[in-house]
């Protein structure tokens, strides 16, 4: 007993009072750095040389232009869902519901899509757009109403919204969509050719709406009055109250914005990856998203670097699949571990642990 | 004198800059109550939490039954025989009282039934509780569950009881039932630390009254060669000589006009009752009670942030009751408002000054774009003319210090060109440099014509500053005072005398 008091005496916890971003950014990629270790040591038990999985993994990744394609492919989605949740949690919202809202994103371009398959390329598309924009808001804001109104914990009902709509594109699927041309096989029919985005440099142009929505989320955080509310919101609501802000209109819009974000991500990968609607339409983008928004900081600019880096492991981890035989899960053990190194080190962002000198550790024995 | 079960030696506490306690010498008998008086931020709280193990003392020991004991948790501290139930309860409202007692306690997997419940009926027999083990916490009301906290913590073994203001929320009935029980407990042996701010409960049922002062123990005396009034005077202390200039008080036209203001608290409680005052054009009106007593609820009625329950609050002629916060801005209702919780309200700590200052100014700018340039100007002037000690204007506020946060928001606020300005607890936490700065800038306001509302609790401030003071006491007014009449003494008497009870059977604390 006496042992074990000294033990649990000799580590102890302060509360950081603050900290600068520099510091807790230095805390971040420490962690990152200490989670490729880790791995390191899993890939040395499978008999693999960590440097040459990690080397393979950025060629894999960034070598030719075809694998810098792809990787931009995956970064387009991770990147769009990631600028939408970060609107939310801007506001301590904490809308884990992207993929549900890509969903519904995915099923608003489609109706459209299936619908009127021979209209014209750039009013199909712009509608399609709009639709998507419209469903993805709506999915976000249904939670956010029972959240303002009578207090609902947005972190569940976010969730659940996210089976309704997986649900819903699956009944879709089986039933009322399947495609008679595809032999009974339970798929919803291609999109046309119009409702199919162009490409610029052999990727679809999605990624220059990446870009174009990256630029706006941060004029709208940093530069407009409604990005300000949402800041002083998620600061303090009693701030928010005191300087006569609308808590409940602004975090409407802001959550209906933060889901319609995320519906974009529908469109595209409808429109420009899939050419249909079907349930695997997220790809986990809607998830990842939220842990690219953290490791940004929040910050739009950054989101943009993180996101290209998660879809590297992602097609890299697709790559050393092939070169060296292991499972793509291997991959995935390196992503969810640099996840946990990284939550696990807002703690340390958050607290100073001291270790208690000798002297006092004598004390507490005698 | 019978034997001392807790003594205190030396005792230190500093929370960054503020000494908590400073030195506290203090002992409790076995068989006694005593009581801890104090007003708010005299230490009590700080003092009780270190002899629960919550807090660890800087310096300075702590004996108990004679030997020298360290605490690191809460759980050491029951172990020693010290037990506190705090203020708000900790108990588990979903589970009944029995399994309420017993949580934490077995570290068996299965509980034997039949002994544990005998032994706390031994015990409820003992002290007179009469407490239905089987009944749910939701179903309790707020005096068997005090009830249940205090069997819990003797079942626990503790023989010594720390009460941390036990009956603020109780009726008379209640604190009547509590009085018998703390009666028991001491007539076992046992002792119990009571801490209040109400002279008659203290006068009542203490043996030996322990007064704290600004972090410090000024004395302990026995109740029967002490009088309310003697130790009210202990509890404020003699009065101060302060350099406040006094600028010269021409009263005008009313300014602000509250009549029979109620404000309900969220569980339906009356914070507010009947609150009738009047503010002319140029005074300072102090506010000065007891912390909790509706001090907050006040300031935030007048600025729209809570709901009334009823009354009007006439401003300049213009019917305020009930308006927003926001209403009040699209009106141009020429109010400024320092909250008690600066970087909790009345700014937003991880942004800079000019984003600050733009909280109040942004709602007027056009376009749905935010216009930083003027705010500039602005943040530069106000940093110039306060003397705000900041690394520049971009720099995030809550690195800065207390009393820097401080002028930001009181700039900014007198940058609007309030006409009547609520101030809650301006100056508190601040040095004494920042201190003078604020109350000049507050004799400004009034040379200019302006009135301030001023929460104060050092009333030796309240007294140089202000030109009347209004006493609120559990949400009543008990008085209000020209400050040229007021004494520390007679503000006291209103600031503990019981409110509620109208002083019928405590004719000793009439003032």
């Amino acid at each position: 007993m006496q042992i074990r008091a000294v033990i649990i005496m000799m580590i102890r916890l302060a509360k950081r009072s603050d900290i600068s971003n520099k510091k807790s950014m230095q805390i971040r990629i420490a962690a990152i750095i200490l989670a490729l270790l880790v791995v390191s040591i899993f890939l040395a038990i499978l008999r693999l040389n960590p440097i040459m999985v990690y080397g393979t993994m950025i060629k894999g990744a960034f070598g030719s232009p075809y694998n810098i394609r792809q990787t931009i492919i995956k970064a387009i989605p991770l990147l769009i869902s990631a600028l939408g949740v970060c609107i939310a949690f801007k506001m301590k919202f904490w809308n884990i519901g992207g993929e549900g809202q890509i969903m519904m994103g995915a099923f608003g371009a489609s109706l459209i899509a299936l619908n009127f398959p021979d209209m014209s390329k750039p009013i199909l598309l712009i509608l399609m757009f709009i639709s998507a924009f419209i469903f993805g808001g709506i999915w976000a804001f249904i939670p956010s109403f029972f959240r303002v109104n009578w207090k609902t914990n947005e972190t569940i009902t976010t969730l659940m919204m996210n089976y309704i709509a997986l649900k819903f594109v699956t009944y879709l699927q089986y039933g009322p969509w399947k495609d008679k041309a595809a032999l009974g096989f339970p798929k919803i029919p291609n999109f046309s050719d119009n409702a199919t985005l162009p490409e610029i440099f052999g990727v679809h142009i999605g990624w220059i709406i990446a870009i174009i929505v990256t630029i706006l989320v941060f004029i709208y955080l940093n530069y407009t009055k409604k990005g300000y509310e949402i800041s002083v919101i998620g600061e303090s609501e009693n701030t928010a109250l005191y300087s006569g802000i609308d808590i409940k209109r602004a975090a409407l819009g802001a959550l209906f914005l933060s889901g319609a974000i995320c519906g974009i991500v529908g469109f595209l990968q409808t429109s420009g990856v899939s050419h249909t609607l079907s349930v695997e339409i997220t790809g986990g983008a809607g998830n990842t998203a939220i842990i690219v928004a953290w490791l940004a900081n929040l910050n739009a600019i950054a989101m943009a670097l993180v996101s290209i880096l998660f879809a590297a492991l992602i097609t890299g981890a697709n790559y050393i699949q092939t070169a060296f035989g292991i499972p793509q899960s291997a991959a995935l053990i390196l992503q969810s571990t640099i996840l946990f190194f990284v939550l696990g080190s807002e703690f340390f962002i958050r607290f100073k642990v001291k270790f208690a000198s000798k002297e006092k550790k004598a004390e507490e024995v005698a | 004198m019978s034997s001392e079960l807790i003594s205190v030696k030396n005792i230190t506490k500093v929370f960054g800059k503020v000494i908590a306690n400073s030195n506290i010498d203090f002992s409790v008998n076995a068989g006694e109550i005593h009581a801890l008086l104090g007003e708010n931020g005299a230490g009590k709280s700080t003092l009780m939490n270190m002899l629960s193990g919550v807090y660890t003392p800087d310096s300075g020991s702590i004996f108990i039954h004679g030997e020298k004991v360290h605490f690191s948790s809460p759980k050491d501290s029951i172990k020693a025989g010290v037990g506190m139930v705090f203020q708000h309860f900790k108990l588990v409202e979903s589970m009944t009282a029995r399994q309420n007692i017993l949580l934490g306690q077995n570290n068996k997997l299965f509980i034997d039934e039949k002994n544990t419940s005998n032994s706390i009926n031994e015990i409820c027999e003992k002290f007179g509780f009469n407490i239905d083990l089987d009944k749910y916490v939701y179903d309790m009301s707020v005096g068997e569950r005090q009830n249940l906290e205090i069997l819990k913590i003797l079942y626990r073994g503790a023989d010594i009881l720390i009460l941390d203001e036990p009956t603020s929320v109780f009726t008379p009935q209640e604190t009547k039932k509590l009085f018998n029980i703390m009666n028991r407990i001491k007539e076992q042996g046992c002792a119990v630390i009571f801490i209040t701010h109400k002279l008659d409960e203290v006068m009542e049922v203490a043996d030996r009254i322990t007064i704290l002062r600004k972090g410090e123990a000024i004395c302990t005396v026995d109740k029967k060669t002490t009088n309310p009034k003697n130790l009210t005077e202990l509890m404020v202390g003699k009065e101060m000589d302060l350099f406040i200039d006094r600028v010269e008080y021409k009263p005008g036209d009313t300014v602000l006009k509250v009549s029979n203001l109620n404000v309900l608290g969220s569980d339906n409680v009356k914070l507010l009752k009947d609150v009738n005052f009047e503010i002319k054009e140029g005074e300072i009106f102090g506010v000065a009670g007891i912390a909790g007593c509706g001090q907050k609820e006040l300031c935030e009625a007048i600025t729209g942030i809570c709901n009334i329950e009823s009354g009007k609050i006439i401003f300049k002629g213009q019917d305020i009751s009930g308006k927003s916060s926001k209403e009040m801005m699209k009106n141009n209702i020429a109010i400024g408002f320092i909250p008690e919780d600066r970087l909790g309200m009345g700014l937003v700590g991880s942004m800079n000054i000019v984003d600050n200052l733009m909280l109040k100014d942004y709602k007027n700018q056009k376009g749905l774009l935010l216009n930083r340039r003027p705010l500039i100007e602005k943040a530069k002037k106000l940093v110039e003319k306060l003397e705000v000690k900041t690394p520049g204007i971009f720099y995030p506020i809550r690195y800065l210090s207390g009393g820097n946060i401080q002028k930001i928001l009181l700039g900014r606020e007198l940058s609007l060109n309030p006409k009547l300005i609520v101030m809650a607890y301006p100056v508190r936490g601040l040095d004494i440099n920042t201190c003078y700065t604020i109350y000049n800038l507050i004799n400004e306001e009034k040379q200019k014509g302006n009135s301030v509302l001023f929460v104060g609790e050092d009333l030796d401030v309240l007294m140089k500053l202000c030109d009347r003071i209004m006493v609120l006491n559990s949400g009543n007014v008990t008085g209000i005072l020209e400050a040229k009449d007021a004494t520390k003494e007679k503000l006291g008497m209103l600031m503990v005398s019981n409110a509620d009870k109208g002083g019928d059977n405590y004719d000793d604390t009439a003032c």
